[in-house]
């Protein structure tokens, strides 16, 4: 009783709670009962309520389709790739936050995140032209050092190293401004205490300031866990040319390509890929955060 | 000054302060050499292939030429920008009007609600479902679905609720409702002129997004006028489809059809950039303060 009470007291305020759960039913949780085609046969005629159940047929195409193995390594590779490269962020703050001149300090950290404004779009073909094979700002820089230019952008081996590469060339400034705030919380005295006790400079790193990163550190990495089978299509797909395919095919575009752009769209076999990654996603993040979690005592959920 | 009796560093330390500065002198470098290459390759005429020169030898406007003759550059800039803008607006409004409720500890069904919205940060229908049910929605070709399935950013909220619950205090609401202040006029009148800064980083975000984003459009908008410039980036500067834009350049004043086409494409990472850029210094101040609200769990 005094609980619809207060709940009428609060009326205003569900209603205002009103428009973005809509929004959030609509836009969320519908596409979410979707998902039940990659069970059923879908048609473009059918609706997807009608459509006939035909259990894990399109989950086991899938795992039995030729480029199964392929797709899954390329896409592993990309994700293991970038997750190894994670450490890079709190790197660079802790070289940041080490700088003792401060207008150096301020204007390497400003030069640093201007590169993540850029899209994804403008980023992809300003790769395009760096690593272009004739005119390029990289064969260039190569040739200087005497190797012989070559075409990255249609050799398959290099893709993943483009890829992550410029990806953190574009993102590591910005991934770090939380990192370096951190660090600036860190009290002065304890660095002094360590200064009189003898530390030095990489023992103070070692003992007070990694200690300090750990646990966003810790939280970010559980997220990433839970990110790597999801290479980010966007990217991916614009570096996509027909020389590279054979190691950029990843499981989104491949979704993608799949599902819309054949001549027949194969709704069901599209979605059974995309249900399977979340999936797997979804459990490498309860999985990894119940481990950090009993480690170290910090955990998302 | 610094006081005189700061420790110095031992010998090593010092060693490796300079290393690291040195390290750090690189890293800029690094940064800022293919951003400046390619803004001063705009400016150029095109004739310095293969060179890590970055100053042009000749410099010329027929790039920005080029682009600014191109109509659906245009078209494509002033449907990106109203996007935007409209975006980011029902995107702020979604945040706004989520996050405020569920920032008061009182609210019966809070944690079922949260739960609801967090679990779409882990999950969701995937593509084709996606595709599919907005299809149904009527939302294929239709601007609509550029702008309100993105307003939808439950990250974006859990920040702007962090912020709520934690840096306006809850006295000020008991002292509006004893003076007679409704629900809204509290909302509008008090909480939202002093989160000021929070929604600045909220509509940074939403804005950044919505500018950026090419792949939606991709596949939901297929009339041409309707695109967004980065559908049209895509056409000329990933798929290399610009031959008709840069037949309008001065065939003598640049030497080949190749370099008439990367000059053009400098000049169109410039303009197409520049935007998001000239926002960039007013929110700048409120980065740290955002990101940091966004790392407290929520």
């Amino acid at each position: 009783m005094i609980r619809l009470k207060r709940m009428w007291r609060n009326k205003a305020l569900y209603l205002m709670l009103l428009i973005p759960f809509a929004m959030l039913i609509l836009f969320r949780y519908v596409p979410m009962y979707g998902v039940q085609i990659a069970f059923k046969n879908y048609l473009p005629s059918d609706t997807i309520s009608s459509a006939e159940w035909v259990g894990l047929r399109y989950v086991m195409k899938f795992t039995e389709n030729y480029n199964f193995r392929a797709i899954v390594m390329n896409t592993l590779i990309i994700g293991v790739y970038s997750l190894a490269t994670f450490f890079c962020a709190p790197t660079l703050a802790i070289c940041i936050n080490y700088l003792t001149n401060q207008k150096f300090k301020k204007t390497i950290q400003t030069v640093s995140y201007l590169p993540h404004f850029i899209s994804t779009v403008v980023m992809c073909s300003i790769i395009l032209q760096i690593f272009d094979a004739r005119s390029g700002l990289f064969n260039a820089f190569m040739n200087l050092i005497g190797v012989e230019s070559r075409n990255y952008m249609g050799m398959p081996g290099a893709f993943a190293h483009v890829f992550i590469w410029t990806g953190i060339w574009q993102d590591v400034g910005y991934a770090s401004i939380i990192y370096i705030a951190s660090l600036a919380s860190v009290s002065p005295e304890y660095h002094e205490a360590a200064m009189i006790d003898g530390a030095t400079l990489l023992k103070r790193i070692r003992h007070v300031d990694i200690p300090c990163l750990l646990p966003t550190m810790c939280v970010l990495l559980i997220m990433r866990c839970g990110q790597v089978l999801n290479v980010g299509y966007e990217k991916v797909y614009l570096l996509q040319n027909s020389m590279n395919i054979e190691a950029s095919e990843v499981i989104s575009t491949y979704v993608y390509k799949q599902g819309l752009t054949q001549g027949l769209p194969q709704y069901s076999f599209a979605t059974a890929i995309g249900l399977f990654v979340s999936v797997i996603n979804l459990i490498l993040l309860v999985t990894v955060n119940k481990i950090t979690g009993k480690l170290s005592g910090s955990s998302l959920f | 000054m610094k006081n005189k009796n700061a420790i110095k560093p031992c010998l090593q330390d010092r060693v490796l302060l300079i290393i690291n500065t040195i390290l750090m002198i690189l890293f800029g470098i690094i940064i800022l050499y293919p951003l400046l290459f390619c803004i001063l390759s705009s400016f150029s005429r095109g004739s310095q292939v293969m060179s890590i020169n970055i100053i042009p030898d000749t410099w010329s406007l027929e790039g920005y030429k080029a682009v600014f003759e191109y109509k659906w550059i245009w078209i494509g800039y002033r449907n990106s920008i109203i996007y935007t803008a409209v975006g980011t607006l029902l995107g702020v409004m979604f945040c706004v009007f989520a996050a405020y409720p569920l920032s008061k500890p009182d609210l019966d069904g809070r944690n079922l609600f949260m739960g609801l919205f967090v679990f779409t940060m882990y999950f969701g229908g995937g593509l084709i479902p996606t595709y599919l049910i907005y299809r149904s929605y009527g939302l294929l070709d239709s601007v609509l679905v550029l702008l309100l399935p993105s307003a939808v950013n439950v990250y974006n909220m859990i920040i702007t609720r962090t912020y709520f619950s934690s840096q306006i205090p809850t006295e000020l609401r008991e002292a509006a409702f004893l003076d007679g202040c409704g629900e809204t006029k509290y909302l509008f009148r008090i909480v939202l002129p002093l989160s000021v800064p929070i929604l600045a980083v909220v509509a940074l975000y939403y804005a950044v997004g919505h500018w950026n984003s090419y792949f939606d459009a991709m596949i939901y908008i297929n009339t041409k006028i309707k695109r967004p410039l980065s559908v049209f980036l895509r056409e000329i500067l990933v798929l290399n489809e610009a031959d008709d834009i840069t037949s309008s350049m001065d065939p003598d004043a640049l030497a080949s059809l190749e370099e008439r086409k990367n000059v053009m494409k400098y000049a169109l990472i410039v303009v197409s950039s520049v935007p998001m850029y000239i926002l960039y210094p007013f929110v700048q101040k409120y980065f740290v303060k955002g990101i940091m609200i966004g790392s407290v769990k929520g």
